[in-house]
């Protein structure tokens, strides 16, 4: 047989093209629910996280289960709607037009309550996300936590280190007359008792910028809802 | 008359990449990702694990089919063997090792167009019979593999202070000299530039030490 042939390339390449085609449709579909389920507990983990809970994989689904005792989902004028907070995907909410959804979690603990707000932005190579979470008073940074898809090793990637994100506690989102402020990323460091900055990462600007975007955006949305 | 697998033609296969045909420092293929994952040893373990398993089966499968292959569309059926294989892991890994699967992010899909992989492909398992080919792959992949974790492990030590190994996990190692001496990592080695320095050296000693590598003067 002349494998050179025209008729033998183009049945060469349908033959090889089904094959390949099948196996990769079965290994995707038999490896998905535990694909699904480890972004499902890395989700919950990330919860989990913001207000200082630091669980494993396989702890996460009972811790959550445990801590965040309601979960919510708002509306643009910060008024409790439908739906499971959990399922909503934040980033499709702030694209869409007209109706959104906006989940916020909430944890208790000992008759402590924290309001646990996602985030999603844009860092400098891909998304970045993460968790934000208030005090009762709906204003103190009780902590947050970050993540991002794939920001420079060592600059950007180092939103999700323990350092970057300690600074955020204690710091408020409204100033003192009422006024909203956000939280920013500073470059050059946040100046000293400054109550709505922190300090950037060296050499990871963009990502930063990206950070206080996304504070600043996203915290806008629940700002009715803080106020109430 | 077969030869055996293991004759002494066959165990150059093996040893050759490792040292005086390292794809890596004497052939300087798959330079991209030696610099994009050499943060941790354990990323860079892991990446060498997918190279090896993806060498190994894109050489073998090719040199089993190395006679029904049509000439012109060789290099494509090369690409879709190796692309097949490069998802496999991808999926492999998000289900089973998802941390290291987020670090290593883009890197694992760009094993498609890692040199070394296509390089060995045309030049070898294409001509060869699949035992050959394997042990080529083998001796390839470890040739990589032991560039990566050598300068991952360099990078990681000066640069964070740890070292992070597969099972084992972080272990830290210059971080309590850091907090005491005021000794200060060098932020330098975890940024890609110190990757390419660091391969520099190891191509130096390398070439120092092995006459063979030293090209003549003209």
């Amino acid at each position: 047989m002349d494998v050179n042939s025209n008729k033998y390339t183009i049945g060469f390449s349908i033959v090889m093209v089904v094959i390949v085609a099948l196996l990769l449709a079965f290994a995707s579909e038999g490896l998905k629910p535990m694909q699904n389920q480890n972004i499902e507990r890395e989700k919950m983990q990330n919860i989990l996280k913001s207000v200082g809970i630091e669980v494993t994989r396989d702890e996460a689904q009972d811790a959550y289960n445990k801590y965040i005792t309601e979960a919510i989902v708002l509306n643009d004028k910060g008024e409790k709607i439908e739906g499971n907070a959990f399922k909503v995907d934040v980033l499709k909410e702030y694209k869409s037009g007209g109706q959104k959804n906006f989940p916020i979690f909430i944890y208790e603990s000992e008759g402590n309550k924290k309001y646990i707000i996602p985030l999603v932005g844009k860092g400098l190579w891909g998304p970045i996300w993460g968790y934000i979470a208030l005090e009762e008073d709906k204003n103190t940074v009780a902590g947050a936590s970050f993540d991002h898809k794939g920001e420079t090793p060592g600059l950007g990637a180092e939103i999700n280190q323990e350092w970057f994100q300690e600074p955020f506690v204690g710091k408020k989102i409204f100033d003192e007359s009422g006024e909203y402020q956000s939280i920013r990323v500073i470059k050059g460091g946040a100046p000293e008792g400054d109550k709505h900055g922190v300090d950037a990462i060296s050499g990871g600007t963009i990502t930063g910028n990206g950070v206080t975007e996304m504070l600043v955006r996203t915290l806008k949305t629940y700002e009715p809802y803080l106020k109430s | 008359m077969s030869e055996s697998l293991f004759s002494k033609k066959n165990m150059k296969l093996i040893k050759d990449p490792l040292n005086d045909d390292n794809p890596i420092t004497v052939q300087v293929l798959g330079i991209c990702s030696a610099l994009a994952i050499t943060v941790k040893v354990e990323t860079a373990f892991v990446m060498a694990i997918s190279v090896l398993f993806v060498l190994i089966g894109a050489n073998v499968i090719v040199s089993l089919l190395r006679k029904v292959i049509p000439s012109r569309i060789r290099i494509i059926v090369q690409l879709v063997i190796v692309a097949s294989l490069v998802i496999l892991v991808d999926q492999v890994l998000k289900a089973f090792v998802y941390d290291v699967s987020k670090q290593l992010s883009v890197f694992v899909g760009l094993i498609i167009t890692n040199c070394i992989i296509m390089g060995r492909l045309e030049a070898f398992a294409l001509g060869n019979k699949p035992g050959a080919s394997f042990l080529d792959a083998v001796g390839n992949a470890f040739g990589y593999g032991i560039i990566l974790i050598v300068v991952a492990f360099f990078r990681e030590l000066f640069g964070s202070g740890t070292l992070t190994l597969p099972v084992v996990g972080k272990i830290e190692i210059l971080t309590s000299l850091a907090n005491n001496t005021g000794y200060e990592h060098n932020g330098l080695m975890i940024l890609p530039p110190m990757a390419l320095i660091t391969v520099g050296i190891y191509i130096w000693i390398q070439r120092s030490r092995n006459r063979k590598l030293i090209e003549e003067n003209h």
